[in-house]
């Protein structure tokens, strides 16, 4: 005898299709003209901010960079769906959604150079440093959930990993703990369909991420990453849910990421095709969004030339920022590394200051 | 006074400080309804609720990985470990996550959490429970590592730990569990982090310990007096990150002799950390080499050969003998 004792779909939401024609009016998201022009502009700007970076990394100017194009949809559009005490856990690609949430665009500067003060975060801003090991911000971010809901505050935890690090064990135990406290939290999976040069179809034989969270007993659904709409509509709902107390959410956007994994050597030519990266070209976040919006009379040439102009303007004013910011030292770095510093460390801040010699 | 096992007035800390800071939380592996495995959080979740003291599930990575995220918005989590052996399975959170917080974010975040956790051998526990991997942490930048030898260091101590404002590892020898009784206060006192404790003075050689070592020393101390008529000074380190390297240099400087004993292998390790502190800052005071006593450097052994492995006072006279020999 057999039955089936538990059966779960994972649906699939597309707001604009490719040509950024609207497939599924009931999604439509109820956001302002306003709204939609400032998704717009956000998107414009990621997409300069983006190419301007990948040139200063090239010259020196930036250090670690992790290019986003191709996957503004996801980043911006979930983002838009936060509220400023939302707090984002992001994985080291996410920087937009961090910079968009208030993390100043100089320290995300200072951070890829490798400065100290690129972390420290403003008060304000409810942001974490990006994580560098896969899935680490998995586990870290039912605990600021947790505290959430402990302290009775109406705010979400907010995650992004890849497609790779769904294959972490972290990944599983944070969504388990998350389900299993039923906390305020949402993981977004963008899945850009390579870590590094690992392909998703080697990655697991899962056919989608979003079914991973069936295991962890939480809603797992899957969005066109590369439509901002969708992002949007899926990631607010998902947000009210955890904010209603309702638990969590995972949602995994298919995307994919035009640019090498980081500016540091990875050559994309090795593992994916030219047919493969104009496939999905033709799905820009970008063009079909603009689309859209110039059907509804809501953006114009001029509006884009004044972004991209803005977003210059901004670039240049944080890269003078953050050449302006004071050196790291070695004693303020061991000043740093607790409250007060231990025995052992204030013998090494006199050494490394020149006040005894060793 | 009541007269309190280290299990006891572990309890008894735990009781205390989530009786006076709210922010304090208690979790783990059976920590709730059961009150942990060896009983460290019996009746707390009764006492303090759900919200306060409750069970995780079984993901080591997972329990450390929420201590981090509570600490980073004001919490004061306690997570066990439910023993030190599976430690590895949160090393990333603990060593790299937790541990440089306040490093990566300049000083925005501070992780305010205490890891506790039984180890140490001579129980007869499975493979993977007993190990003695302090060291490890000894040498990861950014954390305190304490390990009381008894039940007064033991309370003194974790509420200490609790209230740091930085992460903190608490070892815990489930061979003192309940092996020594003594009197501890019933309300909340500390006892600073970092600083060492002189249980048997001598003015012949330096013992310098930690643990249940402690008390080996102690033994080995007595026997080797009425036996050879020579004083052992035993220093408890109580944490052994940071050491407290004034307390061991006044007492080498005394002296002129040392070893380091400790359960944990031989090579690498606190011990080699506190020869090497030795050497660089008293060197000209001692009148022969600094000698590692601890266990040869195998993977912790197999019950049946457990207490051959482990240093006895045996052992470690010969290892003050040797040096006097020096």
């Amino acid at each position: 005898m057999s039955t089936t004792v538990k059966e779960r779909s994972v649906p699939y939401v597309q707001v604009l299709d490719e040509n950024g024609k609207v497939v599924d009016s009931n999604r439509l998201p109820k956001l302002s003209d306003e709204e939609l022009r400032e998704i717009m502009r956000r998107m414009v700007f990621t997409r300069v901010w983006d190419q301007r970076a990948v040139r200063l990394t090239r010259q020196g100017r930036l250090g670690f960079y992790a290019p986003v194009a191709g996957q503004e949809g996801s980043m911006i559009g979930s983002e838009f769906a936060t509220k400023k005490e939302d707090f984002i856990i992001p994985g080291y690609r996410d920087v937009p959604q961090c910079v968009w949430h208030g993390w100043p665009l100089h320290q995300a500067f200072l951070y890829s150079r490798g400065h100290q003060l690129g972390g420290r975060i403003p008060e304000d801003v409810n942001v974490m440093m990006p994580q560098i090991i896969i899935g680490a911000q998995i586990v870290q971010t039912p605990g600021i959930a947790m505290a959430f809901k402990l302290k009775g505050e109406k705010r979400v935890a907010i995650t992004y990993t890849g497609d790779g690090g769904t294959s972490q064990g972290d990944f599983y135990e944070g969504m388990n703990f998350a389900g299993a406290f039923q906390l305020p939290a949402v993981f977004i999976v963008q899945n850009n369909q390579f870590a590094i040069s690992v392909p998703v179809s080697l990655q697991t034989a899962a056919e989608t991420l979003a079914q991973k969270a069936v295991a962890a007993g939480i809603p797992g659904i899957q969005v066109d990453g590369m439509d901002v709409l969708a992002m949007y509509s899926v990631t607010k709902e998902a947000v009210d849910r955890a904010r209603n107390g309702d638990g969590p959410t995972m949602i995994e956007a298919v995307t994919f990421r035009y640019g090498p994994h980081t500016m540091s050597g990875d050559d994309p030519t090795r593992y994916r095709s030219k047919e493969t990266e104009s496939e999905w070209e033709k799905r820009d976040p970008l063009i079909r969004f603009r689309t859209y919006l110039e059907s509804k009379g809501l953006w114009t040439q001029e509006d884009e030339e004044r972004v991209m102009e803005e977003a210059k303007d901004a670039i240049n004013d944080a890269l003078k920022k953050a050449d302006a910011v004071e050196k790291m030292t070695i004693p303020g770095l061991l000043e740093s590394m607790f409250e007060t510093p231990t025995a052992p460390l204030k013998r090494q801040i006199a050494e490394f200051s020149g006040q005894e010699g060793n | 006074m009541a007269q309190l096992t280290m299990i006891q007035a572990i309890t008894n800390a735990l009781d205390n400080e989530l009786g006076l800071d709210e922010k304090v939380l208690v979790f783990g592996e059976d920590v709730g309804h059961n009150g942990g495995v060896f009983r460290a959080t019996d009746g707390l979740q009764a006492k303090y609720g759900k919200d306060r003291v409750f069970d995780t599930p079984l993901a080591e990575s997972g329990i450390a990985g929420l201590a981090n995220g509570l600490s980073t918005q004001g919490f004061r989590p306690v997570a066990e470990i439910q023993f030190f052996g599976f430690v590895f399975e949160a090393f990333d959170q603990i060593a790299s996550q937790t541990a440089r917080m306040r490093y990566r974010s300049g000083g925005r975040y501070n992780c305010p959490v205490v890891f506790r956790a039984p180890f140490g051998g001579g129980v007869r526990t499975p493979e993977l429970h007993a190990d003695s991997l302090e060291g490890l942490f000894v040498q990861t930048p950014g954390i305190k590592v304490v390990i009381p030898s008894n039940p007064y260091d033991a309370k003194g101590l974790l509420i200490s730990a609790i209230r740091d404002n930085d992460p903190v590892l608490f070892l815990e020898h489930m061979k003192l569990y309940r092996s020594i009784r003594q009197e501890v206060p019933e309300d909340a006192y500390t006892i600073p982090l970092g600083q060492a404790n002189v249980v048997r003075e001598g003015k012949d050689i330096t013992i310098v310990t930690y643990g249940a070592m402690v008390h080996t020393a102690l033994k080995a101390a007595e026997q080797w007096a009425k036996e050879k008529q020579l004083e052992a000074e035993v220093i408890d380190l109580r944490t052994i990150s940071p050491i407290d390297l004034d307390t061991i240099v006044a007492s080498v400087k005394k002296t002129h002799r040392a070893i380091v004993l400790q359960e944990a292998q031989r090579s690498a390790g606190a011990g080699a950390e506190i020869v090497a502190q030795i050497t660089e800052n008293a060197i000209f005071h001692l009148e022969a080499p600094v000698l590692r006593v601890s266990p040869p450097d195998t993977v912790y052994p197999f019950g049946l050969i457990e207490d051959e492995w482990l240093p006895t006072p045996e052992f470690v006279i010969r290892g003050l003998d040797k040096v006097m020999s020096l």
